[in-house]
């Protein structure tokens, strides 16, 4: 089998930008999510159409971006 | 990939596709997420999981000795096999394993230029069949502490004045304002970096589909902040991926003899008491 009908899209969630790929392999869509910067992995899913992925995907990230705390007072 | 120091260690995913049938050739998928192999991986590839089978399971550290030639024997690799290593995140853990069997002396070692997501969005075949692997004998050498820096070297160096440090996380790591990678777990007490730390984030290494950068644009990037083979660097990140990724980079690709990767990185440094640490600004390298 190949993967088919791939796609690479940036959005945010929350304060954080996430990049969702996506293709199709077999009868199931796949998407994961990763947090642009540094690029590290953070959610996978998969669905029957393209959207469902991308959503259970983006809810999954969503979640785990929530935990992530700024702390500008580390700054100079 | 023309120009690289060592252009065998690197292999492109057309060259993969007409050897996952080589008896010479074993390819092993390295993920940072152990469950993408289920979903669909490179023919006749076999997985390791890096955080079972990379590592000491007992004490934070390196395989040992004895459980790295069982995991050679067990993937069905031989001294003489040519061992292929792609993965998820561009490579990340695929070069922490390339980092280990360098330690333990293995000859033949490869990353497919690109990783995972090369293979995959080239429409190339995958396959979820688990292949069995040949029986094999391995030994490995004694392991070459070269490649590896650990804590008292690094307090060792800054004490003397310094040492070239590359901390490859991104920018909010570096300066402390975010702990870990947006949504990965916060694994330190404390933020910033190592005093006399340069930031040149692992992904400046790589184009925008995974392959790593022409040579001269790896030279430029790491020679806009001082970094030209000329004296020992010291990689890190926060757990030691990543830091593998820019070791292959220093050592591999520019040449560079003397490359270390501090694997401990920011999870031990941003936990230790006591130990000196820097916050701020750092400025973007292109």
């Amino acid at each position: 089998m190949k993967a088919e009908e791939h796609s690479t899209r940036t959005l945010k969630l929350g304060e954080w930008e996430v990049r969702l790929r996506s293709y199709k392999l077999g009868d199931t869509y796949h998407c994961t999510a990763d947090n642009v910067e540094p690029g590290a992995w953070i959610a996978r899913a998969q669905g029957a159409t393209k959207e469902e992925a991308e959503n259970r995907a983006s809810q999954r990230a969503r979640k785990l971006l929530g935990r992530t705390r700024r702390k500008p007072h580390g700054l100079r | 990939m023309s120009g690289y120091a060592f252009p065998e260690t690197l292999v492109s995913t057309d060259w993969v596709e007409k050897h996952t049938v080589d008896p010479k050739v074993r390819v092993v998928e390295v993920d940072v997420d152990t469950s993408a192999y289920g979903e669909g991986h490179v023919p006749g590839a076999i997985a390791w999981a890096w955080n079972k089978q990379l590592c000491d399971t007992i004490r934070r550290d390196i395989l040992p000795q004895d459980a790295f030639e069982r995991l050679m024997e067990e993937s069905g690799i031989g001294n003489d096999t040519t061992v292929i290593l792609y993965g998820d995140n561009n490579n990340w853990f695929a070069a922490w394993a390339f980092w280990q069997l360098k330690i333990y002396g293995h000859k033949d070692v490869r990353l497919m230029n690109g990783g995972r997501n090369k293979w995959i969005e080239e429409g190339r075949e995958l396959t979820t069949d688990v292949p069995k692997t040949p029986d094999a004998q391995y030994r490995a050498s004694k392991p070459d502490l070269s490649l590896r820096t650990i804590l008292p070297q690094v307090q060792d160096a800054i004490n003397r004045g310094g040492v070239p440090l590359v901390d490859v996380r991104s920018p909010k790591e570096f300066t402390g304002e975010i702990l870990a990678p947006p949504g990965l777990p916060e694994t330190c007490q404390r933020g910033g970096h190592i005093p006399y730390a340069r930031n040149i984030p692992w992904s400046k290494a790589c184009n925008d589909d995974g392959t790593f950068r022409s040579i001269d644009d790896l030279r430029r990037v790491y020679a806009s902040e001082g970094i030209d083979g000329t004296k020992p660097i010291v990689a890190y990140c926060r757990i030691g991926e990543r830091s593998s990724h820019t070791w292959f980079v220093l050592k591999y690709l520019l040449g560079f003899q003397n490359v270390s990767n501090y694997d401990g990185s920011w999870t031990e440094w941003g936990n230790l008491v006591g130990a000196p640490v820097e916050k701020g600004t750092t400025a973007a390298v292109n």
